[in-house]
């Protein structure tokens, strides 16, 4: 099926098997493969993305369903080369460390950040509910998305 | 002296960038070209006999390239198991084949039968699910202690009583017996330290590719280890030459010992690159990474610890039953043996002790190293035994330890500490870390606090561990002389650019610990040079000479220590070189911030002088090679022994037993610390998986040997709402035997936290009238109120 | 991880979508969330998958006389941030933080959970303490099903094969109400969840979720605190009477007799927040 996309400001057209996870259009036809895939039970969050303007599980979505929509991934959330400034939060407050569920991380915090500019910790702590992170111990990305937050 | 600009300090690391902008380049990230894709049938039963494999009506489907099964990789071998434990009688552990594919009879839920390769993952899944295999489905044992007992069903034909090997240590039974028959009180604990699975976020994916122009194989590999992946693929299963393999480990989304191991698949998809001709990517599914990945811990113990009428320990007394699961990984036998046993002397002083292990085959995944590895078990017995003997006998825990520790000893004016299970630690300040604990927990107000809460209905409990770990894995010599069939040694190249910029070649292999940064810190001070001139490579046996990996917080303390040789060559070289061009002689030659200095005297010239004059010898030693690069191999003299105190402070919700972690201090003792901000770091995700351990975690397998929660939904992973900020604390008690005087941050959070929240959790159930001597880990709201009744 | 092949149809009306589920082996499609999982461990395999989720007319809240009507394909993080529902069904804003987390909120839509009738999903407490109606179109035409008659069993509901719940109609009532969850700490779906309504009239409605194979109203609960003035010791003995002669679910997370346990002390927490 044809599908039109906008991922990250551009444009894209493409042919997918109805089947195909938008996670895996992302990663394999745009090789965008910043969004991750870590689990298989729409858990981790590792995949989220933003579609239209909200954070989603991007393995928990047809890329047919993203037919018309606008994707933003976390190779597109820094602007005219400046880091988000939760980028630059998780960069310094250590918020990362194999790095592999922080795209994911950034993302949802991104979602929270624009409901709630200045959530308290608790919230913060409650809005990571779907996604883990085995290294951090989420402490420091807890003050990661606060040092965004003071920021924004 | 040397200025440090960065030892120290909290530089942000410099890999992050890749990260945060969703630029790094995990295994599964990297596309080759003509690359397939793989994927496995795996057996639904835990003990079945494989009768037929029918591939016909998958082999024709759409996509399909090839399809192999067990009875293709008869001729292969196994993977094998890099640690011989003996027997007691001295005969050698049993080392069933553990083969790439099953052919005959699986031996867990998810052993491999076939693997299906397709031009894409979708078609690879359709025809995997198209390949139907006759099984004849047998009886299975999943707990270790059942598995020993007579009639049991055997995991392997030829190993009597699924016994591995069993294995003693210490000293003899009979006074360790003498011993505990004369201490005035006896704590027993009878327990299960539950089976976990590591769970790393970025699942193991592998890519074999064979260029038969060269007849040269490369394999990526998301490991902690590339080079021990080559070593034991090359020479133990696949026969092949080592130098026409080489093995790349990308970017690595976490480990904690899981990627330590050289499983099947990766010899898999390397074999059949060659076959086929075309590149094979595999990427495990969490489903498979829950019921594949080795998983940890899963020892059943009774434990007794005597005391003397004072409190003082006289005894500890040991026996468990470790599962190893259905195969040995690499691993696998070291992590009960000498990895748990060796650290039974704890802190303490405990003059007689006596563990004795059997490692048992059942029809489960395999178990080793995670991380912690041996150490977590080891201290939970100690730690759990010492709050819960405090209470028994009405003492306070802190000083119970206080009375116990061994006194503080440098290791360089005061000897090391033998201890009764073989060991020698190098330093330690054991009331230093504890004194800290308690004060930044403002412990001595808690009773009065847990009084007070107790009023408005609230239970608080309180819990200490004071933990001690082997890390700085490993003299090479006394691993061996224990059955490490490797050396542990680590390798650190330095190569000075001609322009005095420098690149590190080290075999540790950062997997989220921040290698690129602690090193590039530690290379820039020792050289006087900018943190932005030195970059860190490693991950590629093509560019590193030899590594033993990241595994058993060894990277900074062997692998650090690797580099530091090679720069102190580079020192010793460039003063040669310095000597000459300042006509001076070599001893009269200081090299400190980058210069090198005639003594006493301003006449310098600079490192990149040095550096440039090596690699344009024109005005140079007669005798001297011109470069500027050294490697070097860092065997360590010991190992190194981090030890820490941990706190915590629960509070049960007494209707629905729900237990709220409310307060975690963690003062940690790891030596020297090059960046503060990543060791914390290492702290911090260490105590949430301790933490999760004694909590949230768990493998529950059923009695046909299924793995009953093996996915994030049902296998409860700590999340970002179930933990408050953590506490931390630091001392610093330098290794007296390394360079750097680092010991090593990797796993000290994981081991010390665990006791911490189960103790704490005992204390608050005991203050509120119920003496429960044990909670089955995790300790999930249903068993705390089932306490509470 | 991946789906097996099937086909796919967007529709642009309830009618088009009703048209697609004649074919055999087809399934509705609206945020996918309870679907698209099983579809990825092929535990459900459909041939044709009817995407639902571009009819306008099916989202959407809005008042409607003494209710408010929530189009089936809006989504939890739509009714949670709605202010007519935060201001006058705030049980459903409750109900729909609850669930999940903000990516999975974003996506799943109510008609989607109540369709799926998980067992221990949020929404059915909820539609149950309200007395809401499912409204439901069919190739026979439309009909509406009362709460306490949707759900049937575990995974199941009256909703028969060829029908789409179009819309959830709550009547709005005065008075005060809750939703109170213990959760799967894994999943976090509910193994207790307990919604009660205390009308201004005094009438006390209560339904739980995650403790049997489908939510209920608890009658027996009702009765036991009704007419009573709520204090701690009317929610004591009116929790004595929850889920009583139900069936409890049992797994390894909790067993039967702790999760009855939960149901009453749930209850009698619940109470509180609403006495």
């Amino acid at each position: 099926m044809k599908i039109n996309v906008k991922v990250n400001g551009t444009a894209h057209s493409h042919d997918v098997e109805p089947r195909t996870l938008l996670v895996h259009y992302l990663r394999d036809t745009l090789r965008l493969t910043g969004t991750h895939v870590g689990c298989d039970t729409s858990g981790c969050g590792a995949c989220t993305i933003h579609l239209d303007g909200k954070a989603v599980k991007s393995c928990t979505l047809l890329a047919v369903q993203a037919d018309g929509c606008e994707v933003t991934t976390i190779e597109g959330l820094a602007t005219n080369g400046n880091l988000h400034p939760l980028q630059e939060g998780f960069h310094q407050e250590h918020g990362l460390q194999c790095g592999f569920c922080t795209p994911g991380m950034i993302m949802t915090a991104a979602d929270l950040l624009k409901h709630n500019p200045k959530p308290s910790e608790a919230e913060i702590r409650h809005a990571l509910e779907g996604n883990i992170c085995r290294c951090t111990g989420y402490h420091n990305i807890v003050k990661s998305i606060q040092y965004a937050s003071e920021k924004m | 002296m040397t200025a440090t600009k960065y030892i120290g300090k909290s530089i942000k690391r410099v890999e992050d960038k890749r990260f945060i902008t969703g630029k790094a380049n995990y295994t599964d990230d990297i596309v080759l070209p003509g690359m397939t894709y793989g994927a496995f049938v795996r057996s639904p039963y835990a003990n079945a006999k494989v009768k037929k494999v029918d591939i016909s009506k998958a082999k024709v489907m759409p996509g399909v390239i090839a399809i192999y099964t067990g009875a293709d990789v008869a001729a292969v071998n196994g993977v094998p198991c890099g640690w011989q434990v003996n027997f007691k009688n001295g005969a050698t552990m049993k080392e069933p084949k553990h083969p790439l594919l099953v052919a005959d009879r699986t031996k867990h839920v998810g052993d491999p039968v076939a693997f299906v390769i397709a031009e894409s993952r979708a078609e690879a899944k359709d025809a995997a699910e198209a390949v139907t295999v006759d099984f004849e489905k047998l009886s299975c044992v999943t707990d270790p202690a059942e598995a020993v007992k007579p009639g049991a069903p055997l995991v392997h034909d030829d190993v009597p009583n699924n016994i591995c090997f069993d294995w003693e240590l210490g000293n003899p039974k009979s006074e360790v017996d003498a011993a505990m028959s004369k201490a005035s009180h006896v704590t027993t604990l009878e327990f299960t330290n539950q089976r976990l699975v590591p769970n790393a976020m970025e699942p193991r994916s592998y890519i074999g590719s064979y260029d038969p122009i060269n007849d040269k194989y490369t394999l990526y590999t998301s490991t902690q280890n590339p080079h021990l992946i080559r070593l034991l693929m090359c020479a133990f299963v696949l026969g092949l030459p080592e130098h026409k393999v080489r093995v790349v480990g990308p970017d690595v989304g976490g480990g904690f010992g899981s990627k330590i191991y050289h499983y099947t698949e990766e010899a898999l998809v390397t074999w059949c690159s060659n076959k086929i001709g075309r590149p094979i990517k595999w990427t495990a599914e969490r489903t498979e990474s829950f019921l594949l990945d080795a998983h940890g811990r899963d020892h059943r113990t009774k434990a007794e610890m005597g005391f003397d009428k004072d409190g003082k320990i006289v005894a500890l007394r040991v026996k468990t039953h470790a599962n190893l699961g259905a195969y040995l990984s690499t691993f696998a036998s070291c992590v009960p043996t000498y990895l748990h046993g060796t650290l039974l002397q704890g802190l303490y002083t405990t003059p007689k002790i006596n563990v004795d292990v059997t490692g048992v085959f059942t029809h489960t995944n395999a178990v080793d190293a995670y991380r912690g590895a041996g150490r977590p078990e080891a201290t939970y017995i100690l730690e759990r035994l010492l709050d819960l003997g405090a209470l028994e006998m009405g003492k306070d825990p802190a000083e119970l330890r206080q009375m116990n520790f061994i006194p503080p000893f440098d290791g360089v004016k005061q000897p090391g500490y033998q201890t009764q299970v073989a060991l020698q630690y190098d330093s330690g300040n054991y009331e230093g870390v504890l004194k800290k604990g308690l004060e930044a927990f403002n412990y001595k107000d808690f009773r009065k606090r847990q009084k007070e809460a107790a009023k408005s209905g609230k239970i608080l409990g309180v819990g200490i561990s004071t933990y001690i770990e082997a890390c700085g894995i490993a003299p090479s010599a006394v691993v061996g002389s224990l059955g490490a069939r490797a050396g542990l040694y680590e390798v650190g190249q330095v190569r000075v650019q001609p322009t005095g910029k420098v690149s590190v070649y080290t075999g540790s292999h950062s997997h989220g610990q921040g290698h690129e940064t602690t090193f590039s810190q530690l290379v820039a001070d020792r050289l006087g040079i900018a943190m932005e001139d030195v970059e860190i490579i490693h991950g590629d046996s093509e560019s590193v000479a030899f590594g033993m990996g990241t595994y058993g917080s060894r990277s900074l303390a062997v692998g650090g220590s690797a580099i530091v040789k090679s720069i102190d060559k580079i020192i010793e070289k460039g003063k040669k070189i310095a000597a000459h061009k300042l006509e001076a002689s070599a001893d009269d030659i200081d090299f400190a911030d980058g210069r090198f200095t005639i003594k006493g005297t301003s006449k310098s010239l600079g490192f990149g002088d040095i550096a440039l004059t090596a690699y344009v010898p024109h005005v140079y030693p007669k005798d001297l090679e011109p470069g500027l690069d050294f490697s070097s191999f860092y065997d360590p003299a010991n190992f190194t022994y981090p030890f820490g105190c941990h706190i915590a402070e629960v509070e049960i919700d007494t209707e629905t037993g729900k237990v709220t972690l409310r307060r975690f201090v963690a003062v940690d003792d790891v030596g020297t610390v090059i960046n503060p901000m990543i060791v914390e770091g290492q702290i911090h995700g260490g105590v949430a998986q301790g933490v999760g351990q004694a909590l949230f975690e768990g493998t529950i397998y059923d009695e046909e040997g299924n793995l009953t929660n093996p996915s994030f939904m049902d296998y409860c992973m700590p999340r970002a709402d179930d933990l408050p900020m953590f506490e931390t604390g630091s001392q610093v008690t330098p290794c007296p035997h390394n360079p750097i005087g680092a010991k090593g941050a990797g796993e000290a959070g994981c081991i010390g936290s665990t006791p911490a929240v189960v103790n704490a959790v005992i204390d608050a159930l005991w203050s509120a009238g119920k003496k429960v001597k044990d909670i089955h880990m995790p300790l999930t709201p249903e068993r705390v109120w089932s306490a509470l009744q | 991880m991946i789906p097996s092949s099937f086909t796919y149809q967007k529709v642009k009306s309830v009618e088009e979508a009703i048209a697609a589920l004649k074919e055999s082996d087809s399934k509705i499609l609206a945020g996918g969330h309870s679907l698209i999982p099983t579809m990825k461990l092929r535990l459900n395999s459909p041939a044709k998958l009817i995407d639902i989720g571009g009819i306008s007319a099916l989202k959407g809240i809005k008042e409607s006389g003494s209710e408010i009507v929530i189009g089936a394909a809006t989504t939890h993080a739509e009714i949670a941030s709605s202010k007519v529902i935060q201001g006058k069904l705030n049980l459903f804003a409750q109900t729909a933080s609850a669930i999940g987390d903000i990516q999975v909120r974003n996506r799943g839509t109510i008609g989607g959970s109540l369709a799926h009738a998980d067992p221990a999903a949020d929404w059915p407490a909820a539609v149950l303490a309200a007395d809401a109606t499912i409204a439901v179109q069919g190739a026979k035409g439309s009909r509406k099903i009362k709460a306490s008659e949707f759900f049937q069993g575990l995974f199941t509901t009256a909703l028969q094969e060829g029908e789409v719940i179009t819309a959830v109609h709550v009547p709005v009532f005065s008075g005060k109400s809750v939703y109170m969850k213990f959760p799967q700490p894994a999943s976090r779906y509910a193994i207790v969840g307990c919604a009660v309504v205390k009308h201004s009239d005094g009438k006390i409605s209560i339904a739980y979720t995650g403790v049997s194979s489908n939510a209920f109203r608890d009658g027996a609960a009702e009765k036991a605190i009704s007419g009573k003035k709520i204090d701690a010791g009317s929610a004591e003995v009116a929790s004595k009477a929850a889920a009583e002669g139900m069936h409890i679910m049992s797994d390894h997370y909790a067993s039967e007799k702790y999760r009855k346990h939960l149901a009453k002390v749930y209850l009698k927490r619940a109470l509180l927040a609403v006495a």
